[in-house]
C-alpha cells in the first residue's frame, strides 16, 4: 500500500530529523508546524477568547439584571460607554450583544474546540505523524490570529465594534446612519472574519485529507474512533458551507463600499433617499444561515465526538450502537446543509418554503435522538468513573436533551411565530450549541491534558468546576424558557417600555447574578490548567486505560508522534470490559490473534486474515505489538 | 479604600483556597487514593447526580406551576388558541421525554457508578432497539409537523377579500400605521417620495390614497380579519404583538403581511385580568439600532360597531394637510378637493 509505504520513509527521515534538528523557540512554540503544538496554540487562544466573550456577557447581563445600577465603576475599562449617569450606552448594549455572539460562535467553539482537537487528536488517534500539510496547518492558525487581532482591535474603536447581532443582517450592517458600530466596526468585522474563513478552511482541508490519506495500517473507517469521525464530518460540513459566508459577507463589503444594491432596496435614512434599489435584505439572510445552520453542527459534532469518546473510555463499555452513532452523524451533516431557512419562518419569506424547512427540520431530530439514547444505553450497566472529563460528557448529554427538545417547538413554524427571536430561542441555542459545546471542550480538555502536557489536572478541582458549571449553566439558562414564553424580545436594552415584558425584574436579576458566578467558576478552571501545566502530577502513558492509539506514545511526543514504527490496527477502539479478557480494556493496537479468550466468533474468523497479514509483514513487527500489550 | 480592602480580602481568599488545594493534595498522595478509581469522590459526584436531578425537578415543577399566570401571556386572537394549542401539546411530549431521559441519564449515573469487582456489561449494539428509537422519534415528530403545518398554511393563507386592512410601517424607532380609508385600499408609496409632512412616502397621484389616513394606535374589531400590510423604511424591523400571537418583518425593499382575527377587545381583557391599565402592545424583534426596544404602538381591540364609528371619525391626510396635493394635475386635484371638502 503506497500510504504505508510513504509512512515508512518518513519514519526514517524523522529519526534523522531528531538528531541533527534543534527547534529553537519560534519554531517550536510560534510557527510551529506540529500539529500537537499547534492544537495547544488553538487551545490557549480559544480560552483567552472565551474569556473575552464570558466576560462581555457579564458586562450586558449587569444591565439586564440590574436596570438601575450604576455602572460607573466600570468607566475605567468601558470609558465613555458609561454615560455620565452611569448607565450603560445602547449603542455600546448591542456591541456586547453582537461581540459576544461572534466571539463564543466562531473563535471559540469553531476555532477553539475544532481547532485543538481536530489538531491534536487526527494525527495522533489515526496513527500518522502530523497532518498531511503541516505547513498549510500553521498558515490555518496564523489566519486564525490575525483574525483574532483584528476583531479585538474593534473592540477599541471609537464608535465600537459591530453592533448588528451576530448575524449581522443588512440593512443595518449596511448603513453606517443607522448604527455607529456599522462604520469602520463593522468593516473590521468582515475582515477578521475572512480571514477567519481563510483559516478553517485551510484547517478543513487539512483534516479531511489527513483522515482520509495518513491512517495506519489496519485503520479502516469502520475501526476510527468517534472522534474522528466527528471531526472528519465537521470539517466535510465546514468546507461546504464557509464559502458561502464569504460569498455573504463579500456582497455586503460592495453594499457598503462600492455602491452595489445586492441587499439594499428602497431605503430612506438620515433624511435622505438612498438611491439603492433591487436588492433583497432576505437574500442576505438565506446566504448567512446556509453558513450559520451548519455552524451549529460544525460546533457541536466535534464536542459530541469527543463525548462519545470520553464516555466510552470511563463506562468502560464499548459506545453503544457505533454504526447507528456514524449514519446518525452523516445524517445530521447531510441534513444541515437543508434546514437553513427555519431561522427564517417570518422573515417574509414565502410560506410554502417554510412548510418544506419545517418538515426538514424536524427530520434532523431523529438522528440526534437516536445519540442521545445511544449513550443513555452506552451508561446503562457501564462501570462509571466519574473523571472530570466524564462529568462534562453526561453534562453535555443533558444540555443536548435540554437544548434539543426546545428545537421540536422553534422548528414548527406554527409555533416559532410566537417564540421566534424571543428568550426562548437565547435558552435553546445557549443549551444545545453553546452550553453542550461548550462542555465538550471542556469534557476534551480534561481528558486529554495527560497527553498535551504528559500530566494530570486535579481531579477535585475538576469535580468543583464541573458542578458550578453544571448548575450554573442551568441556572442562567433556564428561567430564560419561562421569559421566553412571556415573549420577552432578544437583544432588548431594557424592558420598562412595553407592560408585557415589564416583569420578572426578579428571574432577570437571578439570571445574571447566575450567570456571573459560573463565570467566576471558571477561573478555578484557569488555575487548574496552568498550575498542572507545570506541577500536576505526573501522568503515566494511559491514564485512563483507553484503547485509542494516542496513549501508545511517549508521555512527551516528539514531533512525529512514535519515536519508531507507527502502531498498526487489529480491532475497533472500543473494545471495552469484553468478555473472557483479563483487562476491561484492549488497546487498538492489540492483535485479535493476541487474545484467542475474548475474540467473538466472527473475529476468529479474522484472525486467519490476521495471521497472513502479519506473516507479510515480518515478525518484528508482531514481537513489539505483543510486548506492548 | 473599599477597593484596597476588597483586593486584599479576595487576595487571602484565594490563599486559604490554594492552602486547601495544597493540603487536600499532599493527603490524597500520602494515602495513595490518587491511585485508586473507586475512590469516596467518585460516589460523591454519583449521589450529587441524584440530587441534582430531585432538586431540579422539584424546583422545575414548582416554579412552572406557581408562575403559570404570569408567563402564559393571555390570548387575543383565533389562530392564537390553535398556535398554543399546540405549543402545550409539544411541551406535553417533550416534557415528558425530558424526563424520562434525565432521569435515566442521572439514575444510569448513580447506580452504574464504578466498584472495584464489577465488570461493565459488553452490549456493543442491538439493531433491533436502534430500528425503535429511530422510528419512535420519527413518528411522534410526523404528527407533531403534521398538525403544525396545517395551522401554518391556515395561518399564512391568503387574507379574506373583506379583511380590514393597516399598513404598519416601521422606522428607526417607531412604527406608522396607515389605514387605506372607505375603500380599503392604499394608495401607492414610493420611498423617495419620503418627506417630513408625508413620512410614509405616499404617492399622492394614486387615487386610492386620497381617503388614507394615520392613527397613533392600531385600531381594529374584534371578530373580523384584519390584515397587517407591514413594510419598513430604513432598516429590518419586525412586528410583534405578543397577545396576538403575532409576528412578521418588516423588510425595505420587500412588503410583507399577516392576517388574522382578534378574539377579545381590549375592555374585555382589562376586564378579564383585572387591569384597567392595560393595553395590547406591538413591540419589534428584529434588532434595528438603539432605540430597538422601544419601538412601542399599542393595539386597541373594539367591537365592530365602534370601529365603524371610529373609521368614520378620521380625516384623511389630505384633509389634514392640502398642501399634499397641491401639486396635482387639474384633473386629480378636483376629485382631491372633494375629498378635502367632506364635511
Amino acid at each position: 500500500m503506497a500510504v504505508a509505504n510513504v509512512s515508512a520513509h518518513d519514519v526514517s527521515n524523522h529519526d534523522h530529523h531528531d538528531h541533527e534538528h534543534k527547534d529553537n523557540f519560534i519554531t517550536k512554540y510560534i510557527f510551529s508546524t506540529d500539529h500537537k503544538m499547534i492544537a495547544k496554540q488553538y487551545l490557549i487562544s480559544g480560552m483567552f477568547w472565551a474569556f473575552i466573550g464570558g466576560l462581555l456577557s457579564v458586562l450586558f447581563r449587569l444591565q439586564l439584571g440590574f436596570p438601575d445600577m450604576d455602572l460607573s465603576f466600570l468607566r475605567p475599562i468601558l470609558g465613555g460607554w458609561i454615560d455620565a449617569s452611569g448607565k450603560l450606552d445602547p449603542n455600546f448594549y448591542l456591541a456586547l450583544v453582537t461581540m459576544h455572539g461572534t466571539i463564543m460562535v466562531f473563535f471559540v467553539l469553531t476555532a477553539g474546540l475544532s481547532g485543538t482537537f481536530s489538531n491534536f487528536l487526527i494525527p495522533l488517534q489515526i496513527g500518522a505523524r502530523d497532518m498531511a500539510s503541516g505547513f498549510m496547518n500553521m498558515l490555518s492558525y496564523w489566519f486564525f490570529f490575525i483574525s483574532g487581532v483584528i476583531m479585538f482591535a474593534s473592540l477599541f474603536l471609537e464608535k465600537g465594534p459591530a453592533a448588528g447581532g451576530w448575524v449581522v443582517y443588512p440593512p443595518l450592517s449596511a448603513l453606517e446612519q443607522a448604527i455607529p458600530g456599522s462604520g469602520l466596526g463593522m468593516t473590521l468585522w468582515l475582515i477578521a472574519m475572512t480571514f477567519f474563513i481563510a483559516s478553517s478552511l485551510m484547517g478543513g482541508i487539512n483534516y479531511i485529507t489527513t483522515v482520509i490519506n495518513l491512517r495506519t495500517k489496519g485503520m479502516s473507517f469502520s475501526r476510527l474512533p468517534l472522534t474522528i469521525w466527528a471531526f472528519f464530518l465537521t470539517a466535510v460540513i465546514g468546507l461546504l458551507s464557509f464559502p458561502v459566508l464569504f460569498s455573504a459577507a463579500l456582497l455586503l463589503v460592495f453594499d457598503r463600499s462600492f455602491g452595489t444594491s445586492f441587499y439594499l432596496s428602497d431605503i430612506y435614512i438620515g433624511g435622505e433617499a438612498l438611491p439603492n434599489t433591487g436588492g433583497s435584505a432576505v437574500l442576505y439572510q438565506h446566504l448567512f444561515w446556509f453558513l450559520g445552520h451548519p455552524e451549529v453542527y460544525i460546533v457541536l459534532l466535534p464536542a459530541l465526538g469527543i463525548t462519545s469518546e470520553v464516555i466510552a473510555t470511563n463506562s468502560r463499555k464499548p459506545i453503544f450502537g457505533y454504526k447507528a452513532m456514524i449514519i446518525s452523524m452523516l445524517g445530521i451533516t447531510i441534513l444541515s446543509f437543508v434546514v437553513w431557512a427555519h431561522h427564517m419562518f417570518v422573515s417574509g419569506m414565502n410560506p410554502f418554503l417554510g412548510s418544506i424547512f419545517m418538515f426538514l427540520t424536524l427530520i434532523i431530530a431523529v438522528p440526534s435522538a437516536v445519540k442521545v439514547f445511544n449513550y443513555l444505553t452506552t451508561l446503562w450497566r457501564g462501570n462509571l468513573r466519574f473523571t472530570p472529563g466524564m462529568l462534562f460528557s453526561i453534562g453535555l448529554v443533558s444540555f443536548f436533551i435540554s437544548g434539543g427538545l426546545t428545537g421540536i417547538f422553534l422548528g414548527n413554524s406554527a409555533i416559532d411565530i410566537q417564540l421566534h427571536d424571543t428568550y426562548f430561542v437565547v435558552a435553546h441555542f445557549h443549551l444545545v450549541m453553546g452550553a453542550a459545546s461548550f462542555f465538550g471542550m471542556m469534557a476534551g480538555v480534561y481528558h486529554w491534558f495527560p497527553k498535551m502536557f504528559g500530566r494530570m489536572m486535579d481531579e477535585k478541582l475538576g469535580h468543583v468546576h464541573f458542578w458550578l458549571t453544571f448548575v450554573g449553566v442551568y441556572m442562567v439558562f433556564f428561567p430564560m424558557h419561562y421569559i421566553g414564553i412571556a415573549g420577552f424580545p432578544r437583544r432588548y436594552y431594557s424592558w420598562t417600555n412595553f407592560s408585557f415584558t415589564d416583569m420578572y425584574t426578579d428571574l432577570n436579576m437571578f439570571v445574571s447574578v447566575a450567570s456571573i458566578i459560573t463565570f467566576v467558576a471558571q477561573f478555578i478552571f484557569i488555575f487548574n490548567f496552568f498550575y498542572s501545566m507545570y506541577k500536576g502530577r505526573k501522568a503515566s502513558l494511559n491514564p485512563w486505560q483507553s484503547n485509542t492509539l494516542e496513549w501508545t506514545t511517549p508521555l512527551h511526543p516528539k514531533h512525529g508522534n512514535w519515536p519508531g514504527e507507527i502502531p498498526s490496527v487489529y480491532r475497533w477502539p472500543y473494545d471495552y470490559s469484553k468478555p473472557g479478557a483479563k483487562e476491561d480494556f484492549i488497546p487498538q493496537t492489540v492483535p485479535l490473534s493476541a487474545t484467542p479468550e475474548s475474540n467473538l466468533p466472527h473475529e476468529n474468523k479474522l484472525v486467519q486474515l490476521e495471521k497472513e497479514i502479519m506473516a507479510e509483514e515480518g515478525d518484528v513487527l508482531v514481537a513489539n505489538e505483543t510486548k506492548e500489550s | 479604600m473599599y477597593g484596597l480592602l476588597i483586593s486584599i480580602g479576595v487576595l487571602l481568599l484565594i490563599l486559604v483556597i490554594w492552602m486547601v488545594y495544597r493540603i487536600q493534595t499532599l493527603i490524597s498522595v500520602a494515602k495513595g487514593s490518587d491511585k485508586k478509581i473507586a475512590t469516596t469522590s467518585n460516589k460523591v459526584n454519583a449521589i450529587l447526580f441524584m440530587v441534582f436531578l430531585i432538586g431540579a425537578g422539584v424546583l422545575m415543577f414548582w416554579y412552572s406551576f406557581k408562575e403559570f399566570d404570569n408567563y402564559q401571556l393571555p390570548i387575543a386572537s383565533e389562530h392564537g388558541i390553535v398556535t398554543d394549542r399546540l405549543f402545550w401539546i409539544t411541551t406535553a411530549v417533550t416534557g415528558f421525554i425530558f424526563i424520562l431521559t434525565h432521569i435515566l441519564l442521572f439514575w444510569f449515573s448513580y447506580h452504574y457508578q464504578y466498584k472495584e469487582n464489577k465488570r461493565a456489561a459488553y452490549y456493543p449494539d442491538n439493531n433491533k432497539l436502534e430500528v425503535i428509537w429511530t422510528l419512535v422519534p420519527a413518528v411522534v415528530l410526523t404528527v407533531l409537523v403534521v398538525s403544525g403545518w396545517k395551522a401554518w398554511s391556515d395561518i399564512t393563507s391568503p387574507a379574506p377579500e373583506n379583511a380590514h386592512v393597516v399598513e404598519i410601517m416601521g422606522y428607526q424607532f417607531a412604527w406608522d400605521i396607515r389605514y387605506p380609508g372607505a375603500d380599503n385600499q392604499l394608495g401607492d408609496y414610493d420611498y423617495r417620495l419620503t418627506t417630513a409632512t408625508n413620512s410614509r412616502g405616499i404617492d399622492f397621484t394614486d387615487k386610492n390614497s386620497f381617503d388614507d389616513f394615520a392613527s397613533q394606535t392600531v385600531v381594529i374589531p374584534k371578530g373580523e380579519p384584519v390584515l397587517f400590510k407591514i413594510r419598513a423604511r430604513d432598516v429590518l424591523h419586525s412586528v410583534f404583538a405578543p397577545h396576538m400571537r403575532l409576528k412578521m418583518d418588516a423588510v425595505p425593499g420587500m412588503p410583507t403581511r399577516f392576517w388574522f382575527v382578534p378574539n377579545k377587545t381590549t375592555a374585555e381583557m382589562r376586564q378579564e385580568l383585572g387591569d384597567e391599565e392595560f393595553d395590547f402592545e406591538i413591540a419589534c424583534t428584529e434588532v434595528c439600532g438603539n432605540g430597538h426596544f422601544s419601538m412601542r404602538k399599542v393595539i386597541e381591540v373594539v367591537e365592530p360597531e365602534e370601529y365603524r364609528k371610529w373609521m368614520a371619525e378620521q380625516e384623511p391626510f389630505i384633509k389634514r394637510n392640502p398642501e399634499l396635493v397641491a401639486d396635482l394635475p387639474a384633473e386629480l386635484k378636483e376629485l382631491a378637493d372633494i375629498y378635502i371638502n367632506e364635511e
